[in-house]
Formats: structure tokens, C-alpha cells, sequence
């Protein structure tokens, strides 16, 4: 049952990355991965969240280790920025890295607050 | 949503993502950590899927750059799924809150640089191969 729920999330998580990513990038000209720091940092928002509530092992496989798994990546994360030092963006390498990181704990301690309270 | 979204691509990086987040789950499963305790697994995880990515970047521009589903499923799918940044960070938040902010610090800078090391090495790696 467990396994069919991990499934079950990332089944929706991969293809909403995605097209979040899609989405994003074809709205601005800039080579910096907005795309896939919206869906980091999103990701990390709704983990933290998930794991403040009262412990339910259905919901932590559907939504933690499923949905928010596939919906955030740190293949394409590390990717992106190994591509921007290559072509020479030092800066928007290391703001990736910096900003990535920062907005994600932030948002992570957001959802963990607002899920302790809640819960 | 999106007209142009080919729903080919789309079901590739879904299948792709489930398999990898499977195979994620296996391992974490495999080899828990316990609170304030190093999250290995993850960063096993992180690692081994950024040298993948490094890899398959390769193949696809060099090796099969006709094949129209093999990044969606492997790279975007597969290893997006398979590989996470939300457990990353709400590990590190959670190792630190457990009174081990040493140990969350040196999993965010090992994560990070053996991931980004890893793709470099992936990428260089399968390039030489290619080029032989």
C-alpha cells in the first residue's frame, strides 16, 4: 500500500515539475533555473508542512516521499548550476545555490510552523 | 494547461518519476537515520543521481540526440524522482533542530559539493568515452 502511495505522488509530482518549469522559463529570458527553484522551493514549503502534522504514514508516503520527492529535484538543481560556472555566469551560479538553499529552509520553516500550529 | 505539452513527454516523465521515487524510497527505507543523526541515504542518493544526470546529459546531446523520450524519462522523470531537494532541506532544518547543527551544516556542504562534483565528473567521464 505504501509503495502504491509513493507511486501515486510521483506520478503527479515529476509531470507538475515539469510543466512548472516549462511554464516559467518560457515567460522570462534569463538563464537563471527560476523554474526549477519555484518547484524547490515549493516542494520544501509542503515537506515541512507534512512532517509537522500528526504523524500519518499514508499521507507521508502520498505526499512527502511521492509528491514532494518527484515534484523537487537536486539532479537538475545541481545541473543547472554546473552549467552556469561552465558558460561563465559565476554569479548566478552561486545565487542559485545561495538563494535555493535560504528560500528553502525559510519556506520549509513555514510550513513546519504553520503545521505544528494547525496540527 | 500548456497546448504545446506533448502527452508522450508528459507520461514519460511520469513513469520515469515513479520509478525513480521508488527506487528512493527503497533505499531510504533500507537505511534510516536516526534524529540529529547523519541522513546518509539521502545524500547517497543526491550524489549518485547528479553523476547519473552527468552521464546521460552526455548520451543524450552526443549519443542518441534523436531520441525524443530518452531525457524526459531518465533525466527529467527518473532521476528528478529519484533524487530530491525538499528531504535535503528539511533534514538539515531538522538535524539543526535536534541539536546538531554541526552535523546539519556538513551534510548541506557535503551534499552540495559532492553533487555538483558529481555531475562534473559524470559529464567528463562519458564525455572521454564519446570521444574515443
Amino acid at each position: 500500500m505504501t509503495l502504491l502511495l509513493v507511486a501515486l505522488g510521483a506520478a503527479i509530482g515529476a509531470p507538475l515539475r515539469y510543466l512548472t518549469d516549462r511554464a516559467i522559463q518560457r515567460r522570462h529570458d534569463s538563464v537563471f533555473p527560476w523554474g526549477t527553484m519555484t518547484v524547490n522551493v515549493l516542494g520544501s514549503f509542503v515537506l515541512g508542512l507534512v512532517t509537522a502534522l500528526p504523524s500519518d504514514t499514508a499521507v507521508t508516503a502520498l505526499v512527502g516521499t511521492g509528491f514532494c520527492g518527484a515534484l523537487t529535484t537536486y539532479s537538475t538543481f545541481s545541473f543547472e548550476t554546473l552549467r552556469l560556472v561552465r558558460d561563465g555566469n559565476r554569479f548566478y551560479a552561486a545565487a542559485n545555490v545561495v538563494v535555493s538553499i535560504v528560500a528553502g529552509l525559510g519556506a520549509a520553516a513555514i510550513g513546519i510552523i504553520l503545521g505544528a500550529a494547525v496540527g | 494547461m500548456d497546448p504545446d505539452v506533448d502527452p508522450h513527454v508528459l507520461a514519460a516523465v511520469s513513469a520515469g518519476g515513479v520509478l525513480g521515487a521508488l527506487a528512493r524510497y527503497g533505499l531510504a527505507a533500507a537505511w534510516p537515520h536516526p534524529a540529529g543523526g547523519f541522513p546518509w541515504s539521502t545524500l547517497v542518493i543526491n550524489v549518485s543521481g547528479c553523476l547519473l544526470i552527468g552521464v546521460l546529459m552526455v548520451i543524450v546531446t552526443e549519443v542518441a540526440p534523436g531520441r525524443r523520450l530518452l531525457r524526459p524519462f531518465l533525466g527529467v522523470g527518473f532521476l528528478g524522482g529519484y533524487t530530491t531537494f525538499s528531504t535535503y532541506i528539511v533534514d538539515i532544518y531538522r538535524t539543526a533542530e535536534a541539536h546538531a547543527p554541526w552535523v546539519a551544516l556538513a551534510y548541506l556542504g557535503l551534499t552540495l559539493a559532492g553533487a555538483v562534483a558529481a555531475v562534473w565528473a559524470g559529464w567528463e567521464a562519458a564525455s572521454r568515452l564519446v570521444r574515443r
